[in-house]
């Protein structure tokens, strides 16, 4: 089943992507259609089962507390589309 | 005589450390190789000739000296997931602009320090989320490979195109590819390459382009699995800046080439028959695989995956639930592509559609809805549950089997217009190779054969927790009996 | 005696939970190897994990897994030896990787307690849910452009503690009282420094409302990012009396997000528009669930400085000081430690009287802490020293350690150069007060008279003839037998 346009509009606007008024039936029916093929795992029996949380092989590790990185501004600012002075920028935020 | 375009990596290696030929003769007959045929196979979206020169030269003042590590003056292709120091890397996505990143990723850094040469960047599906390389926003790559009764372009498979199709055609010895639900296996399988997905936690995520974190493993291509496993050695080790990267010393993979399958339990998960629509010359070519193995000396069992045909849809949620977070960092602010607006969220909004391909997009809604609120229990904790349940399929079958024998995919590559246009049924090209990536578990995919219309066909083997050894040893029986001499149309050593 | 607002249908309830966050005190950041330390250029204590680089991963930090267990154990609190980290997921130019880590399904700490003194004497005890681990976000400013906010993200991953309370504050006052005794207990353990104006301690504040007697809660709206205890206590004050009159005027409070503006003294809706929150939470898949050992629990345990309750209870046991200046000398550890160094040696009691009187108010007039007093608790100790075996008196100690606020000079080396060696030659001080009775004798006439209270006058002309270095007690001693004569 189609996503309707309302709940398209809804994700799009959380995962902040701009949508052109076309595509949001398109991407409804895309979405519907995937999210109709998932639904498969609702016949599966999950009762008791613990949700994988990686694959259980890794160590727990931590780090030193040590300053071993950062003060590399020109790094951090090398690639920004826009910046200005030390800073990066954006459209003003209003509070 | 044989030219510099049959050698592969291992004899390559041998034949410049017994300076029978240097690095520079050898970079420059690949730098040539590309300039002739990357015009058409499209793998490269950018090309370092010049580093790849300057590479070989100190490669070659090393081997002189008899130095030099086990890649010394080996010229490969970086899939462009890797962050690269100083070379632009693009992720195949126009979102990351002109991103240069001022650091290596650990994969392509432990290349480097054995002294390999890198050629250039290597074209894929958009942050690797596709099946045939048709995502790209660098254009789709070109399969070397030609069916006999058509000139039809065919897709190298993905995510791992742009690597694939470079190997195959002889413009690099090896490429690193990424595996998140089949990147490297069901691509080296499109183009009759050999391709390693390693042990979840193997290879170091640091500096790799993120899809799917709980997922993403970087691995080998080459052309057999002798290179790979030269490869393999290399890319992988602990890595203390990855906190899921395991902590277990990389044995000699090149030596388990020799191991032989004398003894080896195989087991045929029966799910893979009825479960995945599989076609006939892969079905046949199956059959042949065992008998192979069985010829060799290993035992064929019969073993169940329960959970197979549920691999894929949780494979989907889980793989674009980590997705639509792992790719929220590209909003035009620090780094990428910006489209200029007068609110923050205009310009978030207007860069990000921008950006992001057609088929990203959709991931990127579907990750953020199978999260949202009232979404999650019943989409993602109930795909990580039955994660959970596919891991302990696989363990159950490892108590009583060494390996897994399976084809890589449901048929051979297909023309890029006949690119099914319901996105699920692009998703089912993954089905034999989804399970293991959830599971954790290494598996890897060799050339086996040629279908009807002359195009190769891989076969899969999936091992245990960090057994490549016997999977690269049960592989290597295969490329045995398989012989797969075959060329694609495109090479380099064919001459226009 | 309970906190009541009087409304215009009668008396109401107020009911409070803080979420406070509190900065931990760290060399790096909670997961990149990049400065914690506050301040520094713009964008210099920033790695490029921190700046949520392509590729960039996190790797916990030891020393703030630590700090949240002392601090657990500081509370009184459940240690949860498994815990994981999520991702809270939104956009904000000040929030790199469009995500924030942090404990939402797991914390690490659980339900513990703090115990808070309110003005009356009373203690209350005020529960705490939980104690979680995340990440601070950069900083966005506003005023250096008129159509641009510029991003600096040194803030950007060092690591918080949530520390949530339970809906257990009846008053302002309480939550003062809870909010000054968190930032003690974080500061004795050095997990936090508690410094409001450099924002290593905000509070988020849920008020809500309801009539004495009613057991449920009523609806509760958050006011974000307090920065300081007053105006914490002043928040609640004019949000519970706003929501008073939303519910006295027959409507209901909508849960949500405001902002308290203290130079308007109001609150106001944050609510941005049509965008409602959805956070996204799921598991970090870049970090393992973080799993800690009893046994290591245990080594911070033991390791663990004093507490504040622990301390005042010894400091009253110890040296017989009041509860009140037990409890003022406990306020900062560093005043505890400086106490009990002038008290070994000293007449404790003494001591407690000298520190809280004219040794603060030294430092408070030349705005010195006690962590660079001019007075080292050595010199203190030797100056009441100086009192006890009376070779100055009370009054002269006064001159002596204002100059020694004043030079820096010891106690005795002062009392030399100056010579205020109190006198204790009954003879010197017999002499100089018949000098002052024969210059006086209408007084000491009228003294006899009856006139009790000139005794304080010959007792002032007496101490003013020697220089003030008169054994204050002999001098009255002696007074009075002359005086009788």
């Amino acid at each position: 089943m189609s996503l309707d346009a309302k709940t398209v509009t809804r994700i799009a606007r959380l995962a902040r992507i701009g949508l052109q008024p076309g595509e949001v039936e398109t991407l409804g029916q895309d979405m519907g259609s995937i999210i109709d093929w998932v639904e498969q795992l609702k016949e599966v029996d999950v009762m008791g089962v613990d949700p994988m949380i990686g694959t259980g092989l890794a160590k727990p590790r931590l780090r030193e507390d040590r300053v071993t990185d950062g003060d590399c501004r020109d790094k951090v600012l090398a690639n920004a589309p826009e910046r200005e002075g030390p800073f990066f920028t954006v459209p003003k935020v209003v509070e | 005589m044989s030219g510099i375009h049959d050698f592969t990596l291992a004899s390559a290696r041998d034949a410049l450390k017994a300076r029978k030929i240097s690095a520079v003769e050898l970079t420059n007959a690949h730098i040539d190789a590309i300039e002739r045929l990357d015009g058409q196979l499209n793998s490269f979206i950018t090309r370092t000739p010049d580093r790849a020169r300057e590479g070989a030269k100190a490669a070659d003042a090393a081997l002189a000296k008899g130095e030099g590590g086990n890649l010394c003056g080996i010229p490969l292709g970086i899939k462009d997931l890797f962050c690269t120091n100083g070379v632009r890397t693009t992720a195949a996505s126009k979102i990351l602009g002109n991103f240069v990143p001022p650091y290596e990723s650990t994969v392509t850094a432990n290349l480097l320090k054995d002294g390999a040469v890198f050629l250039g960047k290597l074209n894929l599906d958009e942050f690797a989320m596709g099946s045939a390389n048709l995502t790209s926003a660098f254009g789709p790559v070109e399969n070397p490979w030609k069916r006999k009764d058509s000139d039809a372009k065919l897709v190298p498979g993905g995510s791992s195109g742009g690597s694939a199709a470079a190997v195959a055609a002889g413009l690099v010895l090896g490429a690193t590819g990424t595996d998140t639900g089949g990147s490297i296996r069901q691509p080296a399988a499109f183009t009759g390459i050999a391709g390693i997905k390693p042990t979840y936690g193997r290879c170091s995520r640091f500096g790799t382009i993120a899809f799917a974190s709980s997922l993403d493993q970087a691995g080998p291509m080459a052309r057999n699995l002798e290179d790979c496993a030269i490869l393999l050695e290399s890319m992988a080790g602990f890595d203390p800046r990855d906190s899921t990267s395991v902590d277990t010393p990389v044995p000699n993979y090149e030596a388990s080439l020799k191991r032989g399958v004398k003894g080896l339990r195989v087991g045929i998960p029966r799910e893979y028959y009825t479960k995945t629509g599989l076609s006939h010359d892969v079905a046949l070519l199956w059959e042949k695989g065992m008998r192979w193995l069985q010829e060799a000396g290993a035992t064929i069992f019969d073993v169940s995956l329960p959970h197979t045909e549920y691999a894929l849809p949780s494979y989907y949620i889980a793989a674009l639930a980590e997705a639509s977070s792992n790719l929220a960092r590209y909003d035009g602010v620090r780094f990428g592509e910006r489209v200029s607006a007068p609110s923050l969220d205009g310009l978030y909004e207007a860069s990000r559609a921008a950006g992001f391909g057609e088929e990203v997009k959709r991931r990127i809604l579907i990750g953020t809805h199978v999260l949202s609120s009232g979404y999650y229990d019943a989409y993602y904790l109930r795909a990580q549950k039955v994660r959970t349940l596919i891991q302990q399929d696989f363990l159950k079958a490892f108590e009583n089997v060494d390996v897994l024998l399976t084809p890589t995919a449901p048929s051979g590559a297909f023309a890029q217009d006949e690119k099914p246009t319901d996105p699920v049924q692009m998703y089912l090209n993954d089905v034999f190779t989804v399970p293991a990536s959830m599971a954790g578990v290494p598996a890897l995919s060799v050339p086996a054969g040629l279908d009807a219309r002359g195009v190769p066909l891989g076969l899969q083997l999936i091992g245990k927790f960090f057994d490549e050894e016997t999977l690269i040893a049960a592989g290597h029986a295969i490329e045995q009996a398989a012989a797969f001499h075959h060329r694609p149309t495109l090479h380099a050593g064919v001459s226009a | 005696m309970s906190y009541r607002i009087t409304g215009s249908t009668g008396e109401w309830e107020i009911v409070v939970g803080l979420e406070v966050h509190a900065q931990v005190v760290s060399e790096a950041k909670l997961f990149s190897g990049a400065s914690a330390e506050y301040g520094g250029e713009p964008n210099t204590h920033v790695s490029l994990v921190d700046a949520g680089f392509p590729g960039m991963l996190p790797v916990l930090n030891q020393e703030c897994v630590a700090q949240a267990v002392r601090t657990g154990l500081g509370l009184e609190a459940e240690i949860n030896l498994f815990s994981r980290f999520d991702r809270k997921n939104y956009f904000y130019a000040d929030l790199p990787t469009g995500y924030q880590i942090s404990q939402f399904a797991h914390p690490i700490i659980g339900k513990g307690k703090v115990l808070v003194d309110l003005a009356d004497g009373s203690t209350r005890e005020i529960g705490v849910t939980r104690l979680h681990l995340e990440q601070d976000a950069g900083k966005s400013i506003h005023d250096q452009d008129p159509t641009r906010s510029f991003i600096d993200l040194n803030r950007a991953g060092v690591a918080l503690m949530e520390i949530v309370s339970e809906p257990d504050i009846r008053s302002p006052e309480e939550a003062g009282a809870y909010l000054r005794k968190l930032r003690q207990i974080l500061r004795y353990i050095g997990t936090c420094d508690g410094n409001m104006e450099e924002g290593s301690m905000r509070a988020d504040v849920n008020v809500s409302v309801r009539k004495p007697g009613e057991t449920d809660y009523r609806t509760r709206c958050e006011i974000k990012n307090v920065n300081s205890i007053r105006f914490v206590m002043m928040a609640i004050e004019v949000e519970a009396q706003r929501q008073i009159e939303v519910w006295e005027a027959g409507g209901t409070v909508d849960q949500e997000t405001r902002l308290f503006d203290h130079v308007r003294s109001e609150t106001r809706s944050l609510r941005s528009k049509e965008d409602a929150h959805d956070y996204r939470y799921f598991p970090d898949p870049d970090l393992l669930p973080l799993v800690i050992e009893q046994s290591w629990v245990d080594e911070l345990k033991t390791a663990l400085p004093e507490l504040p309750e622990a301390k005042r209870a010894r400091l009253e046991a110890e040296y017989g000081v009041s509860r009140y200046e037990s409890s003022v000398l406990c306020v900062e550890q560093a005043t505890a430690d400086f106490y009990e160094t002038v008290a070994r040696g000293a007449d404790a009691r003494l001591a407690a009287n000298w520190m809280l009187g004219d040794f603060f108010a030294a430092l408070n007039r030349t705005g010195r802490s006690i962590e660079d007093s001019p007075v080292s608790a050595e010199g203190l100790r030797e100056l009441l020293g100086l009192i006890s075996n009376s070779t100055i008196n009370g009054k002269i100690a006064k001159e002596v350690l204002e100059d020694m606020v004043e030079t820096g000079d010891s106690a005795s080396a002062i009392v030399e150069r100056k010579g205020l060696r109190q006198v204790t030659d009954t003879g010197a001080i017999e002499s100089a007060i018949r000098d002052i009775l024969a210059a006086n004798t209408d007084k000491v006439d009228e003294y006899k008279s009856g006139k009790d209270k000139l005794f304080g006058f010959f007792v002032g002309q007496t101490m003013k003839a020697m220089k003030g270095k008169g054994n204050p007690a002999l001098v009255n001693e002696t007074l009075k037998k002359l005086l009788s004569e």
